[in-house]
């Protein structure tokens, strides 16, 4: 049976505050879940969800109030299992008065790696994350989504087998993102288990086999984007065209028009005869699609769930 | 111990790179300014005058240095968040806590030698000659870097609990008070009553820097006993690796948030 690539139990955080620390803020709760090897998993939740918390405390940067949480089947306070573990850090930042190939020359030297090793992989990440012209220039010169660049770089530098990012399309341009998105993809191809914080859904939807919901430090659905979303539907969506005689459509007045185009959504059981009035009109039919809720949709869903939960305890509490 | 040299080295390229060691044109100036006000003021004091300022100089510089740099070794980390990608990789706590003092160290002592080359510059433009006492020079330079070892170490343990100023008050603290241990041991039990003895049994906690000035021996070219430059390196470092220890269970406590 191959072990899981993260395997947490009843992962608890809690923060004290306020006079003497007294008062407890509950970052993370109970967080049960397991990360298969192989795998993409995308962590989401707005902001100040515990999405970071989570993470930190994998990377054993922060300790738990209870709960345990295993790494490639190691326990978080075994400092070898970083060996097989990368990590891009939330809006990292690095030592602004190195230059590029220093910092990720720095970092490898943590793996043992000999010299011409490390001078190798070195070059090679540069190139890889686009950066291989500006590897001699130092941090302080760099832009937001150069040094999340490099982040990504230093993550993968020692070829891990796990691979944890921390918002990684964060700062990025659309052009970034996708060279993010296509060493994602890639890690993937190459059997690597990736998880990876993000609030922008879209990103999630199209790279991960699984997602993570958390909000309000609570895991609150764990699945396939598919899944979750649910695909079963009854309702149905035409996107057609239509020149001259409008007024003869009755339909028109349920439809969104977008420049020429028209968009009706309507009940699956009312296809057929919309399509035969179309048809009637001579109007272009562009496409005919089932109606899928988005990620987006359930993830606002979860969202407004929670807050409506919390403004309810929050009255019944006055 | 690699990965103590990696970050030692870094620490030590952070202060060439952020001209820390600029100080040092300070201090020339300094050097040069005695050595020719010294030649016209002063007959048959030279040496005594250009020693005893040459290692007073050494001395403020050098703690100046180990205090403000040491307090943010770990803070600065924490705060500018450097830290995180560097404890993801297989690097223990107490290996980062060594590496940044190795780092200061070595530091202090590239920093150091090159300012007691300054000092011996300015004695031979003086004497026109150099004696063999005058090595005693070396053995008080030792002295100042030992006290600074002793000084970053503190540094380190406070940046690892507290802010960045609380760290520089607290070692600025411990600095004032390990230069009167002696006068603390010497209190009188009738004027103090029972703060007497929660005195002498603080002065054994602090450090004794008062061990480490050898100014006025140096200057007057009394060579400095064997027996107490083994005392000095042997305190020094049992204080450093007590004080380190410390540091280290702290740092292996603390959440990075």
């Amino acid at each position: 049976m191959t072990v899981p690539a993260i395997e947490t139990e009843k992962l608890t955080k809690e923060y004290p505050y306020g006079f003497l620390n007294l008062k407890k803020k509950i970052s993370l709760e109970n967080l049960t879940m397991q990360v298969d090897s192989g795998e993409v998993f995308g962590f989401l939740g707005p902001n100040g969800a515990g999405k970071s918390t989570t993470i930190k405390l994998l990377m054993g940067l922060i300790f738990p109030t209870s709960g345990t949480a295993r790494l490639l089947g190691k326990p978080t306070s075994n400092i070898e299992m970083h060996r097989d573990i990368g990590y891009l850090p939330e809006q990292p930042y690095f030592y602004d008065y190195l230059t590029a190939a220093e910092v990720l020359d720095y970092f490898a030297k943590f793996y043992d790696l000999p010299a011409a090793d490390r001078k190798d992989r070195v070059r090679r990440m540069l190139r890889k994350v686009g950066l291989e012209t500006a590897g001699d220039i130092q941090l302080r010169k760099y832009s937001k989504g150069m040094l999340q660049r490099v982040g990504l770089a230093q993550a993968i530098l020692h070829d891990p087998q796990l691979v944890i990012l921390d918002e990684p399309m964060s700062g990025l341009d659309p052009v970034g993102r996708r060279e993010v998105r296509d060493i994602i993809l890639e890690l993937k191809n190459a059997g690597k288990t990736i998880l990876f914080s993000t609030h922008i859904l879209s990103d999630a939807e199209m790279l991960c086999d699984r997602v993570g919901v958390i909000v309000s430090g609570r895991l609150q659905g764990v699945g396939a984007p598919g899944e979750l979303v649910g695909v079963q539907t009854h309702k149905m969506e035409i996107l057609f065209s239509l020149a001259g005689t409008q007024n003869t459509v009755r339909l028109l007045s349920h439809a969104t028009r977008t420049g020429d185009r028209y968009r009706l959504e309507l009940p699956e059981a009312e296809l057929y005869p919309a399509l035969d009035q179309l048809r009637d009109a001579s109007a272009k039919i562009l496409s005919v699609a089932q109606v899928k809720p988005s990620l987006e949709e359930y993830f606002m869903h979860l969202v407004s769930a929670d807050r409506a939960q919390a403004s309810a305890v929050e009255v019944s509490g006055k | 111990m690699t990965h103590i040299g990696a970050i030692g080295l870094n620490t030590f390229r952070e202060a060439v790179r952020d001209r820390v060691l600029y100080n040092l044109v300070f201090f020339a100036l300094v050097m040069m300014g005695a050595a020719v006000l010294v030649g016209q003021i002063s007959i048959g004091i030279e040496e005594i005058v250009i020693v005893s300022l040459g290692l007073s100089a050494i001395s403020f510089i050098g703690l100046l240095m180990a205090v403000f740099i040491g307090v943010g070794l770990v803070s600065k980390e924490m705060d500018k968040r450097t830290i995180y990608a560097l404890l993801s990789k297989p690097v223990r706590r107490w290996e980062f806590l060594l590496g940044k003092f190795t780092g200061l160290i070595f530091t202090l002592v590239v920093n150091t030698a090159a300012m007691a080359a300054g000092l011996f510059a300015s004695l031979l433009y003086v004497k026109h000659h150099l004696e063999r006492t005058d090595a005693i020079v070396l053995v008080a330079v030792y002295f100042v870097l030992l006290k600074l070892a002793i000084i970053v170490s503190l540094a380190l343990l406070f940046s690892c609990s507290t802010s960045s100023l609380l760290s520089i008050l607290y070692c600025a603290g411990f600095y004032v008070a390990g230069s009167f241990v002696q006068q603390m041991r010497t209190l009188r039990a009738d004027l103090l009553g029972p703060f007497a003895g929660v005195m002498r049994w603080l002065s054994y906690l602090l450090p004794n820097f008062q061990n480490f000035s050898v100014t006025g021996l140096a200057a007057h070219g009394v060579p400095v006993p064997r027996t107490l430059i083994l005392q000095n390196t042997l305190y020094a470092a049992l204080y450093c690796a007590i004080v380190l220890a410390a540091a280290s269970m702290i740092l292996s406590r603390r959440n990075l948030k």
